[in-house]
């Protein structure tokens, strides 16, 4: 790899003018010309006048009408959709002058970087081009175009064409015989990529930088995501994002992120801290903060069943219920007019009751059932995860006891006052204005915080250690005198009270609570499908995982509602997909990753590589 | 278990050793539905002794020793430890004093050496997950004081350069090394080798038979299952021999070595028997122009195949 890499530095930086040493990169899919260096020359020309052609399009008018989504009309004001493709032409521009070697930009690229131009152009493509579709189905027909929007396609396409006569990162592989290889296979060979070598060191306050800056990219393209407008907007955000992560991925700066943010966890941890904490402020629109706030539950609900799942190796499919057992007592103990019990408590005290509550019921269920393994395991939580569900809508005074008020839930749950602090008024802190749900999310990002602190303390320790060695061979770990049981039934009741907990505050946020949320599945997160669809797509065994995979499982549903019929049909697709690609998840534990990837790649760990297994930021 | 006294190092094959008796199997039995894997079977284990297991394939010898670690439960018999009955649970029985490693290496493979080690200490820290939520300073000492004793036994095994690589991209000695370092990790007065050299290169093989008489002379007794005759004649003080199940033999390797009725279970006997019996008499019959003694003693061949 690392020679690779440095052949491929110094090829990009003009001083060797050899053309036998084009082998090192590997062929062009598209060659302009029949020698590589004259392909080069012309793929960068192109590359770049495309990337120029795209921003200036964004500048014009796209169509003539304010009446499709994001006011396009204006020249010299891009706005929505013209934003992406504006977006997607400056990040282009930017590989492209990194790739070329233009001194300052270099860091961009310290891995792959024709694989990473190509993403982004084929990216910025996709993301106009829907653009335009978009505007001629909306609008009817092509005549809604104006010469902007010409323009815009046409200066994509140019780029994209640039970015495939360039050299690919890596050599042919050794199958590549002198017949060339069929077109999906070169293709996907273009997109190959040597992982970076080692960074030169930066100073602490460097990277601590590094660390906030990333972690503001990463609350401005949330944010954006949230305010999106439905529909087309949406989902051309959604389609440069899906090409230019990867992009990011490709040319190592991810990899290097990950190692710098290795380095510094506690700073990371914090820095994403207050990036969330901030993320209300940046909002005018509670329609917006109430997705925040759900996204929030679901990614922290998510995130503790990724310790069941992703530590302990426990399949879990009635972990919802453990919410539903959180929420259901803080209900009762809430004063709400329709609580059974008619008890109100102040609200540390109902979480209190919620966490213990869902602990027993973790323990409950999970003393039997825990005797069964795989397979069975995943039955029988499947089966008491209903049970809750049935119970809970027969406890209504006919067919039991009232307790729950069956079908009908526990409507009209009070806000939570705390302190004095009413979260159901708008306050004014600090001149910025929070309403009920900006309130509330920050009331649970001190949840959240809690459930990454206890993931995260007990993954690193010998409790943890022992989880994982279970999960690998549960045998051998009895054998090393480790009680299997014992420590199963803990992640489980652990899991269970975190679960709980989060309910508390479901309660409050959600008005009411009915038996219906907590299915096995339902269209609307978090059930107990949704929330292990998010441990996976995000990765199992991290933290940032779950919380990414159930941020995304959230908003794509609540954006694209046109789709709604479909989605669950959509999420298998993607599933499936997503495991034939990437089975280790979006972000991967480096354990997965090699479980996965038989390439022994990260095998190696040098001096600056982040403590092994250790799950990231 | 660290107390153990260290044994004064008697020469391979020198007699009985001095310490207590560790371990004591008797009349240990173990049936799988009609099939009886192991039958009636007595075995010590004293201090500082290496003892050898030995039999054909099949012969019962995982089988006893899954007895002997709680893995099984055995039909009949028992298993003392230092004079109490082992509990049938494995965990319990690591945390007794008895440690092992597998036949078919089973590593934690996708934790590191240095975690895999760690998980070996686990019957021997006590640190909860209330403590590792807390992490007081309490916490802290007994992590640091783990992994002191883990890179110790990883210095001991020669594997202290590749603490933060993951098991399965050890070679296969060095995975074999591991699986030892990390028995060792829960501080056993007995530890139980299932086949230690099964696959290894010579050179390997006499490193494994080095790092044995290390874990011997630090007071640790040793029961090994091996079918590298060198490898256990070289290494053991006393010898048993398990085929079909039952105990065949047991004393020195020498007086092990000499035994017919080993030998016999190992290659077989001459071929006498009655299988032959009917292409005999039709030889004999073809031959019958030369007079011979056709009663020519099987039953002899018979108790010789059967004594075991």
């Amino acid at each position: 790899m690392t020679t690779q890499h440095t052949t491929a530095t110094r090829d990009n930086d003009g001083t060797t003018t050899d053309p036998a040493h084009h082998a090192a990169g590997g062929p062009p899919l598209l060659p302009l010309g029949s020698d590589p260096l004259t392909s080069r020359g012309l793929g960068r020309i192109l590359t770049a006048a495309g990337a120029v052609v795209a921003f200036a399009s964004t500048m014009l008018p796209w169509t003539w009408t304010s009446a499709f989504p994001g006011d396009l009309t204006i020249a010299m004001y891009p706005a929505g959709l013209q934003l992406i493709t504006l977006a997607g032409a400056v990040l282009t521009a930017a590989v492209l002058l990194a790739t070329a070697g233009v001194p300052g930009l270099r860091w961009l690229t310290p891995g792959g970087k024709h694989s990473a131009l190509l993403l982004l152009a084929v990216g910025n493509l996709a993301a106009t081009w829907y653009t335009a579709g978009a505007i001629a189905v909306d609008l009817g027909g092509l005549v809604n175009f104006e010469p902007g929007m010409w323009i815009g396609v046409a200066g994509t396409l140019l780029a994209v064409v640039g970015a495939l006569a360039l050299p690919t990162d890596l050599p042919p592989g050794p199958e590549a015989g002198p017949q060339r290889p069929a077109p999906w296979k070169r293709l996907r060979h273009a997109l190959d990529a040597p992982a970076p070598g080692t960074a030169a060191p930066l100073p602490g306050w460097a990277e601590i930088l590094v660390i906030c800056a990333a972690c503001a990219t990463g609350l401005y393209v949330f944010a954006y995501g949230i305010e999106a407008e439905d529909g087309p907007p949406f989902i051309g955000f959604l389609l440069l994002a899906a090409f230019a992560f990867p992009a990011l991925g490709r040319a190592g700066l991810t990899r290097r992120l990950s190692v710098l943010a290795g380095r510094n966890r506690n700073t990371t941890l914090a820095a994403a801290f207050v990036a969330a904490l901030l993320f209300p402020i940046t909002q005018s629109n509670e329609a917006y903060t109430n997705i925040a706030v759900s996204v929030l539950i679901f990614a922290t609900v998510a995130l503790g069943l990724n310790m069941v799942v992703g530590l302990a190796g426990i399949l879990d499919l009635g972990y919802v219920a453990f919410l539903g057992v959180g929420a259901y007592t803080a209900a009762l103990v809430s004063g709400a007019e329709t609580s059974s019990i008619g008890l109100h408590v102040p609200f540390w005290a109902a979480v209190l009751i919620g966490a213990a509550v869902a602990l027993v019921f973790g323990l409950v269920i999970g003393f039997p059932s825990l005797r069964l393994h795989g397979d069975y395991l995943a039955i029988v939580t499947l089966g008491f995860g209903e049970i809750f569900r049935i119970s809970v809508q027969n406890l209504d005074g006919d067919s039991g006891p009232n307790v729950t008020n069956g079908p009908n839930g526990i409507p009209n749950i009070p806000d939570l006052k705390i302190l004095g602090f009413d979260l159901g008024q708008t306050h004014t802190v600090l001149g910025f204005e929070l309403g009920r749900f900006a309130n509330y999310y920050l009331l649970m990002l001190v949840f959240t915080a809690i459930v990454v602190t206890v993931f995260r303390r007990s993954d690193n320790s010998r409790i943890g250690r022992a989880w994982i060695a279970i999960r690998e061979d549960e045998t051998a770990a009895r054998a090393m005198g480790v009680n299997a049981f014992r420590l199963k039934l803990m992640a489980f009741a652990l899991g269970a009270t975190l679960a709980g907990m989060a309910g508390t505050v479901l309660a409050h946020v959600e008005f009411s609570v009915t038996p219906e949320s907590y299915k096995f599945v339902h269209t609307a997160p978090p059930n107990s499908a949704f929330l292990l669809i998010a441990v996976i797509l995000g990765g199992m065994g991290t933290v940032s995982g779950p919380l990414i995979g159930a941020a995304l499982l959230y908003l794509i549903p609540a954006k694209l509602q046109f789709m709604a019929d479909y989605q669950l049909l959509l999420f298998g697709i993607a599933l499936i997909l997503l495991m034939r690609f990437r089975p280790e998840g979006l972000i991967a534990d480096r354990r997965k990753q090699l479980e996965f990837h038989e390439t022994g790649q990260l095998d190696t760990p040098t001096a600056a590589a982040p403590g092994l297994g250790k799950t990231e930021a | 278990m660290t107390t153990t006294t260290p044994a004064d190092a008697p020469a391979p094959g020198s007699g009985p050793a001095l310490g207590d008796v560790v371990l004591d199997a008797s009349g240990v039995t173990m049936r799988f539905g009609g099939l009886t894997a192991v039958r009636d079977v007595n075995l010590d284990v004293r201090a500082g002794e290496i003892v050898g297991l030995i039999g054909p394939n099949g012969a019962g010898k995982t089988t006893f020793f899954n007895c002997l670690t709680g893995l099984y439960i055995p039909t009949e018999g028992t298993v003392r430890y230092r004079g109490t009955v082992l509990p049938h649970r494995s965990h319990l029985v690591t945390q007794a004093g008895i440690a092992r490693t597998f036949q078919n290496i089973r590593l934690f493979a996708n934790m590191t050496v240095l975690e895999n080690v760690l998980v070996g200490r686990h019957t021997r820290t006590h640190e909860g997950l209330f403590s590792a939520l807390i992490r007081g300073p309490r916490f802290r000492r007994a992590e640091q004081e783990s992994e002191e004793r883990a890179m110790e036994l990883l210095r001991f095994t020669g594997l202290e350069d590749k603490r933060e690589h993951l098991a399965r991209n050890l070679p296969y000695g060095e995975q074999r090394k591991l699986e030892i370092a990390r028995a060792l990790a829960s501080e056993p007065g007995l530890l139980l080798l299932d086949e230690p050299t099964a696959g290894m290169t010579a050179g390997e093989t006499t490193a494994t038979r080095e790092l044995v008489l290390a874990i011997r002379q630090q007071g640790t007794a040793v029961l090994v299952i091996e079918h590298d005759m060198r490898f256990i004649f070289n290494l053991c003080d006393r010898v048993a021999v398990l085929v079909q199940g039952e105990k065949l033999v047991e004393g020195t390797p020498e007086t092990v070595q000499r035994d017919e009725r080993v030998i016999a279970a190992y290659l077989g006997t001459p071929f006498e028997g009655e299988p032959g019996e009917e292409e005999a008499a039709e030889v004999r019959a073809a031959e019958a122009a030369t007079p011979r003694d056709g009663q020519h003693a099987p039953q002899d061949g018979q108790q010789e195949g059967r004594t075991d």
